[in-house]
């Protein structure tokens, strides 16, 4: 297993209470292997990975287990972890700027990994430079690596940032709402190259967005997040054709799509996320679900599997 | 483009809004020691008519002028040159104070509903905002009343009309944002990608909100977004724009089964669809490169530099809208090779 979350729980303090924002989570992904994260803001699906990168907030702590590639790295000093982050994993964001230092050329930014980390000369690091801003399909590669963040498109910073998390060839990338801030026509662009590139490095993914369209034609497994915790998690096929999770089910309904012609009211789940200061003593989403009964408003579900190598939060026995 | 091409021949209706070769151009000054002012076409040659009862949808990517358009129909910008004819009535280019009495019957809804709602007036205040300006004659309590009943109709609970935007979600404050435009019983809603800012459970709330309200009372509306999949649950026609320009405009089913422009059926085949099967065996037409800058247009199609099917004429000559059928029109000179 190339990365193993177990039992992580993340917590913010604030002047008005503590936020639950990750609670009792427990994630696997294999090497080569992309999984996608769903869920809607507010869902601790970015915090998870934020608290495995070391990357969180001031008043964030983070308790659990983060194994990967056989090492404990929860809590790793920060001088271990840089040994580790944009080597070893490495993690885009939704708005490229805010990971691209303006101040700096694209050429400065892309070689300081490589000869700080593998110790090559600065000309074999902008060579390595340029190859990978070709790879992620940057045209006249040579030109723009002399340039500045801010003369590249939208479409070309997530292009040149993705160039960056994987100059160093990581074993995996974690890609946070990758193509959220792009036109649709960038998007199909861009989840091609992430797509490509996991299997032209045999690398795995991590893709977390909000968008079940974006994850189903890339991810091999899915898990879906809801009010801080992991409520389901199943093969793609499994949660888009057979959603076992009540909100799964509600998500999928809840959206129009191309791919069927219906013109009937849309199935929109009732009520709004939790409160994540104030979650409810049961399941999450019970407030929420048309399915609750009183266990469910009573106690936290665990995770268990359910058959077919699959789990779900959910004291439900089946759907149908 | 012919006014027949136009119009829906055959329907026998009039339409509510008719807009013919709708401009609008913002002046932006470059250079350094020689300076010039060269023209944004932000929106270039729009026309369309919009029907009682009718939703137009209004499709494209960032910049392609949606947001300008629907500014320049309502007149919250001074279009640059063509009519919007609202009712029969030439409103281009009307100041505020002739426009007030069309406002009654023209209302937006914004994106970010928390943004446009004022943070220091109580929703109640917010929501009867209209009223004060347009029916100054009612007292406080009948306009409370007239709140309550659209607090109501919209889901929010009528308790809450003393409360605060910052205390409200964001689907409850699109909610507000909906309440406000609704409360003079408007004909026509301009909705600004009102649901682009909302978490995906949330969105079906308001889009069953707002298609409700537009069978209650026989809303028109215009309807912009970037998203194609909500657009066509919505929309009876749809227009795609870009940079500024109408590529394409159909009945929803056509535009969505029979698209005829190049980049109508990129941005179709561009939509990620929640279906592992259907999408990893999917063809997918990607478009190369990036939307060109507005300040620079390519010459002719302004598609063309992004198209598969560009030939020279395509730089030399702009197309205009052609008449594919009745309900259907295109801007490409290859239209016919799909």
């Amino acid at each position: 297993m190339l990365l193993d979350i177990q039992n992580l729980t993340t917590r913010f303090a604030t002047p008005e209470g503590e936020v639950f924002a990750v609670n009792d989570v427990s994630l696997q992904v294999e090497a080569g292997q992309c999984l996608g994260v769903v869920g809607e803001s507010g869902s601790g699906k970015t915090q998870v990975f934020m608290s495995m990168m070391g990357l969180l907030a001031k008043n964030g702590r983070a308790e659990g287990t983060v194994n990967f590639n056989g090492r404990q790295i929860l809590g790793l000093e920060a001088a271990e972890l840089n040994r580790l982050r944009g080597v070893e994993f490495s993690m885009i964001f939704q708005d490229p700027m805010t990971s691209l230092n303006p101040y700096l050329r694209i050429s400065k930014q892309m070689t300081e990994v490589l000869v700080e980390h593998r110790g090559i000369t600065e000309r074999d690091a902008a060579a390595k430079s340029i190859d990978m801003l070709k790879l992620v399909g940057i045209p006249e590669a040579e030109k723009r690596f002399r340039m500045y963040p801010h003369e590249f498109s939208g479409g070309m910073r997530q292009r040149a940032m993705i160039a960056m998390a994987l100059i160093c060839e990581p074993k995996l990338l974690i890609a946070d709402e990758p193509t959220t801030a792009l036109d649709v026509t960038v998007q199909a662009q861009i989840l091609e190259l992430i797509a490509g590139l996991g299997r032209k490095l045999n690398m795995a993914t991590v893709l977390i967005t909000h968008d079940l369209g974006v994850i189903a034609g890339l991810s091999d497994r899915v898990t879906v997040m809801y009010g801080g915790r992991v409520v389901e998690e199943a093969s793609v096929t499994d949660v888009f054709h057979n959603p076992q999770h009540p909100y799964t089910r509600g998500l999928l309904e809840s959206m129009p799509r191309l791919d069927t012609r219906s013109d009937q009211a849309l199935h929109a789940i009732p009520g709004q996320p939790p409160d994540l200061q104030a979650l409810p003593a049961g399941c999450s989403f019970a407030p929420r679900c048309f399915h609750a009964f009183d266990r469910c408003r009573q106690e936290i579900p665990r995770l268990r599997a359910i058959g077919g190598n699959r789990v779900k939060a959910c004291h439900l026995e089946a759907m149908v | 483009m012919s006014d027949a091409a136009i119009s829906r021949s055959g329907s026998g209706r009039k339409p509510i809004l008719s807009v013919r070769g709708l401009k609008v151009y913002f002046p932006i000054v470059i250079g350094g020691l020689i300076r010039k002012t060269v023209p944004l076409k932000a929106v270039d040659e729009v026309s369309f008519d919009l029907y009682p009862g009718e939703t137009l949808g209004v499709v494209g990517e960032s910049g392609c002028g949606k947001s300008t358009l629907a500014r320049g129909i309502l007149q919250l910008l001074q279009p640059t040159s063509g009519s919007v004819v609202w009712l029969g009535d030439h409103i281009e280019g009307l100041p505020a104070a002739g426009m007030k009495k069309y406002r009654e019957d023209m209302q937006i809804i914004f994106q970010d509903p928390l943004a446009s709602l004022n943070p220091r007036m109580t929703i109640g205040d917010i929501i009867a905002e209209p009223l004060t300006v347009h029916r100054p004659e009612l007292s406080s309590e009948e306009r409370k009343q007239q709140v309550r009943e659209i607090m109501e109709q919209v889901g929010l609970l009528p308790l809450m009309i003393n409360r605060y935007p910052h205390e409200f979600s964001g689907g409850q404050c699109q909610r507000i944002g909906v309440a406000r435009a609704m409360i003079l019983r408007p004909k026509l809603i301009v909705c600004d990608e009102p649901v682009s800012a909302l978490d995906v459970s949330i969105q079906a709330q308001i889009i069953n909100l707002i298609k409700g309200l537009q069978d209650s009372f026989g809303l028109s509306l215009i309807f912009i977004s970037h998203d194609l999949s909500i657009v066509r649950h919505i929309s009876h026609r749809i227009m795609v724009l870009y940079l500024g320009n109408m590529m394409e405009m159909a009945d929803k089913r056509i535009l969505y089964e029979h698209p005829r422009h190049p980049y109508t059926r990129a941005l179709i085949s561009a939509v990620p669809l929640p279906d592992p099967e259907l999408e990893k065996n999917k063809k997918r037409l990607v478009l190369e490169g990036d939307l060109p800058s507005p300040l620079s247009p390519p010459s002719g199609c302004v598609f063309r530099t992004r198209c598969p099917l560009a030939q020279d004429i395509c730089a030399r000559e702009k197309p205009t809208m052609t008449v594919v059928s009745a309900t259907h029109q295109v801007a490409c000179h290859f239209w016919q090779k799909s």
